[in-house]
């Protein structure tokens, strides 16, 4: 296997994959179950192989494949990773398949258009991550709607046409004004480097040379489209709904995946295209951020259904993510990265549990549960551990990512104020309280509900899958340097590139 | 007349669908069985001058004393009509034992409106565009009222027309003008003398009528109040036909005889461009969405890409217009297979023809469903599908043109739209069906549909190729 195709390997097998389904019977349910989680699994094991020969010391991005696509325009498939994306790419393939594992028994009809709209669902998010042009990157952006459509309406709740309708409004609305930012900067940066172009790396070496206006508008273009997805608020509306319709598999994906999209793509392209207006605009984004932060956790503390309150939760936690990257220092950007892993293990991990207290009682409604440490011991350890680390206690993953970002914020020479590491880290004080309140609420006390008493603890499978994550709640908590590391060289690149606003930056 | 034998190959399109025409009313004449041969026949006619078309694009000639010109981007509109009138004719065998009426004059009357278009695209002068439109408008309207006992049908051919009368008129008025102002009505000679003329008043009133007789023709607001009771009123697959090649044959009279406005300073048609083109992408947007007949919705989406469309025109450099053929392509065929579709789902009497007759369509026939998906999916601009990067060329050739605003307004109409064109799949997939008619199958249509779906998905793979043929000729 060639190193360069490689990353081709592992974008394109979930569409093989996919595409393979047609040959299966309908009826089949537990061999197409069995297919979708193998070929998930051949395409972690491919990242993985990608992961070992990955050299964290280079910056610039590697296993690079181009091959020529639409010449006319100069648009070609360009991927490649580097250390941002490597553990986008991990957490990707990593929890697909748990998301498959999760859903073996929750999912019973129409299981072949399931499976199928899972796979192609991985490869548009393993293609947002890799994707390095900016054509392409759209192409994978725009895809991945419409197997979530898919997914929120078909297996959903109730309101689940009104939750994916508006999703899908919502999110294409903005990517469709990030479309016209990109023909934009590709004519300004064809007139200065000769051509028109949507390569990212080219467009790296020049993009901060743009004339300043037309920066401002571009990259409200671009946070406008990202924003929406991170959700910021208050573009966060569609969130809470998407989240309580959706079934507890497509919760699990939404949350640990795509949600981190938005924030990838500030990342990637806002900040290196962008430096003179994401420094402009910084201190606002930030406010808006803070406002997440505390609003997202003030809201959860007042949710009655524990989907919403780790929706509500989501939107607090990614206020932070979102704080880290306009304080634009390397501690800060390190915490974001981490971060993201960090929110997609702890999150899809509450996530996943609600949903397997779902399949059991069929009811998310707080005041219907109580007392379960007694009855069900195993889930009880669990959500303990997942919402310890959603909080960020020290020793779990959580704490690292809060602790650089905020360290990042506290000195941060952009946002120069100490005020909005405070005001963050209040919103830590109040996720600890929703969560402990909710697991207090849930799991201490006297049984309230005797339809409780008999309920199955959880079986092997469920605890297979939670120990997956655990592993790497404890891993990234108690030595996380294996995965700082990766990051380290490509992140410091990201703050030279903002700091250094002139063309012809040399970034191989 | 023919110079050598070389026009003879030249003009052989032409020959070959006028003797499909002759042969075919012989047909239809003395056969008894002409309904199974008659739609065969158009098929093979229509597949024979298409693919030719295709294979002599490279050959560049002007022939006829100058008047027609064949070879280049004429050749690949002659194809987009060929084809489109192909997989007509294939949905329309087993559509029209449904729609109850049968005549051999439809297929008759498919074949000379193609003919009219093919003179309309490789037009030279400005008297071919008139004989071309009149070619097709005039088959058009009998087609539109073929059903004579449907009060519907009726209306639709009447509104057509006498609205289409009157647009000629206007067209006829500015080719008068236009001839006044340049002593010429051969298209070359006024391209030369463009420079000079462009001061005169008398010419740029000539070309103001002509290009509103046939804004008239491509549906734009504030000439489009034809459209949704034509559509609605003519047999589906008609209305198919109406809404692509006849789109197309317009655009492709535009572009042959004023691509001299086109390119460089003196584009002073741009505010009347921009202004119909945005309220056309709005209008038709907007008011898509409040429509319960799936062929009205159809026909204000219709009315939406025709404003897509003329942004590739206002851009006016060469890239906007290798958009806007390529957008037809694309579009041709997204729209015949969504009427397609729609052509199969109807019942006798133009029952199912409601959008809620859609609901529920996933458990009936999920082929169709998915199929309707795709089509509903390319029409609303999403990637990967050809429509996306229809919309994609447009836009640029604007920002290029730098009249960003107009794409911005393209892009915020494109999220309207993509509303009621999910609306259906919302209806296919997750709504429970209220009505219990089966569909019935149709072979040749489920055939037309799939080509159709085929190119759709195919264009969106290679748009490279395509566009680089199309710019190759500009």
């Amino acid at each position: 296997m060639e190193s360069d195709q490689l990353l081709t390997y592992v974008l394109f097998t979930p569409l093989i994959g996919a595409m393979l389904l047609i040959v299966f019977q309908r009826e089949h349910g537990k061999e197409i179950r069995v297919f979708g989680l193998a070929i998930s699994i051949i395409t972690f094991i491919l990242s993985l192989m990608i992961f070992a020969k990955f050299e964290s010391l280079n910056p610039g991005f590697q296993f690079v494949h181009k091959i020529p696509w639409i010449t006319n325009l100069n648009i070609s498939y360009h991927v490649g990773v580097d250390g941002l994306s490597m553990l986008l790419l991990l957490l990707t393939t990593f929890i697909t398949p748990l998301t498959l594992l999760s859903s073996w028994k929750s999912i019973n009809k129409k299981v072949k258009e399931f499976t199928f709209f899972m796979l192609l669902l991985e490869v548009g998010m393993i293609g947002v991550f890799v994707s390095l042009d900016l054509f392409l990157f759209y192409v994978f952006w725009e895809a991945m709607l419409i197997p979530m459509y898919f997914i929120i309406g078909i297996w959903g709740g109730e309101r689940r046409i009104y939750a994916s309708v508006k999703f899908f409004l919502f999110t294409m609305f903005g990517s469709l004004l990030m479309l016209v930012a990109i023909i934009w900067l590709a004519v300004s940066a064809g007139g200065v480097i000769g051509h028109f172009t949507t390569d990212l790396v080219e467009l790296y070496s020049v993009g901060p040379a743009v004339a300043k206006n037309f920066q401002n508008w571009m990259f409200l273009a671009f946070t406008l489209s990202f924003a929406i997805k991170i959700p910021l608020f208050p573009l966060h509306t569609w969130l809470p709904d998407a989240h309580v319709e959706a079934p507890a598999a497509g919760s699990i994906i939404l949350a640990a995946v795509l949600l981190k999209m938005g924030t990838y793509g500030l990342l990637r392209f806002c900040l290196p295209l962008f430096p003179e207006a994401s420094i402009t605009f910084a201190p606002y984004i930030s406010v808006l951020a803070i406002i997440g932060i505390i609003y997202g956790a003030l809201v959860a503390m007042v949710q009655q259904d524990m989907k919403k309150l780790v929706a509500y939760s989501s939107i607090s936690h990614l206020g932070f993510v979102v704080l880290g990257i306009f304080a634009m220092t390397q501690e800060s950007i390190q915490g974001v990265v981490i971060q993201m892993v960090n929110h997609g293990l702890s999150t899809g991990a509450l996530f996943f549990l609600v949903g397997v207290i779902y399949e059991r009682t069929h009811t998310r409604e707080i005041s219907d549960y109580g007392g379960l440490a007694k009855i069900v011991p195993i889930f009880s350890a669990a959500l303990l551990i997942a919402s310890l680390s959603s909080i960020g206690l020290p020793g779990l993953n959580g704490f690292i990512g809060e602790f650089l970002i905020l360290l990042g914020s506290f000195k941060s020479p952009v946002l120069n104020s100490w005020g909005f590491a405070v005001f963050a880290a209040s919103g830590i004080i109040f996720s600890a309280v929703y969560l402990l309140w909710m697991y207090q609420r849930v799991i201490f006390g006297v049984v309230k509900n005797p339809k409780m008493e008999h309920l199955k603890d959880m079986n092997a499978r469920e605890i297979v899958v939670f120990v997956s994550l655990l592993i790497f709640i404890v891993w990234i908590g108690v030595y996380p340097s294996t995965f700082l590391n990766v990051s380290d060289r490509s992140t410091a690149r990201i703050i030279l590139q903002v700091n250094t606003p002139s063309p012809h930056l040399d970034l191989k | 007349m023919l110079n050598d034998i070389q026009e003879f190959y030249s003009i052989l399109p032409f020959i070959i669908l006028g003797a499909g025409i002759l042969i075919s009313v012989l047909i239809e004449m003395y056969s008894s069985n002409s309904e199974c041969i008659l739609p065969w026949f158009s098929i093979i006619i229509f597949g024979v001058t298409g693919f030719y078309s295709l294979f002599t694009v490279n050959s560049v000639s002007a022939i006829m004393q100058n008047m027609l010109q064949t070879g280049g981007i004429p050749n690949i509109f002659h194809f987009i009509f060929n084809f489109g009138a192909a997989v007509t004719c294939l949905i329309s065998i087993d559509y029209i034992k449904k729609y109850g009426v049968y005549f051999g004059e439809y297929y008759i009357l498919i074949q000379i409106s193609v003919l009219g278009m093919m003179c309309m695209a490789g037009a030279k002068d400005l008297f071919m565009i008139f004989l071309g439109l009149e070619i097709m408008s005039v088959s058009f309207y009998a087609l539109a009222g073929l059903n004579r006992k449907n009060l519907n049908a009726n209306e639709a051919s009447l509104k057509y027309f006498l609205l289409g009368a009157f647009a000629t008129g206007f067209t006829v008025y500015g080719i008068a003008l236009m001839y006044g102002a340049a002593h010429s009505t051969s298209i070359d000679s006024i391209t030369a003398q463009f420079p000079s003329l462009s001061g005169n008043i008398l010419f740029l009133a000539g070309v103001l009528l002509f290009f509103i007789g046939f804004s008239f023709k491509i549906a734009a607001f504030p000439f489009h109040m034809w459209v949704p009771d034509v559509y609605q009123g003519s047999a589906t697959t008609i209305a198919g036909l109406f809404s692509t090649g006849g789109k197309a044959a317009a655009f492709s009279a535009i572009i042959a005889s004023l691509s001299a406005l086109f390119g460089g300073s003196l584009h002073i048609f741009l505010p009347y461009l921009a202004v119909i083109s945005v309220l056309s992408m709005l209008f038709g947007s907007i008011v898509a969405i409040a429509q319960d007949n799936i062929k009205r919705m159809l026909a204000y989406s219709s009315i939406a890409h025709a404003g897509y469309l003329i942004i590739g025109l206002a851009s006016g450099n060469r890239m906007g217009i290798a958009g806007v053929v390529f957008y037809l392509i694309a579009y041709t065929f997204m729209n015949l297979g969504a009427f397609g579709i729609v052509s199969l789902i109807e019942g006798k009497d133009e029952t199912n023809l409601n959008i809620n007759s859609y609901a529920g369509l996933s458990e009936k026939s999920p082929m169709l469903a998915l199929l309707l998906s795709v089509f509903m999916f390319a029409l609303a601009g999403l990637p990967p599908f050809s429509g996306f990067f229809g919309k994609y060329y447009v836009f640029i050739s604007a920002v290029k043109a730098n009249i960003t605003w107009l794409a911005v307004i393209g892009v915020l109409s494109s999220a309207i739209s993509v509303y009621f064109y999910i609306r259906i799949v919302v209806l296919m997939y997750f709504k429970e069906s209220q009505s219990e008619f089966t569909v019935q199958y149709s072979n040749t249509g489920l055939l037309a549909v799939f080509i159709s779906f085929l190119l759709v998905i195919l264009l969106g793979i290679v748009p490279g190729s395509v566009i680089n043929l199309i710019s190759s000729f500009l």
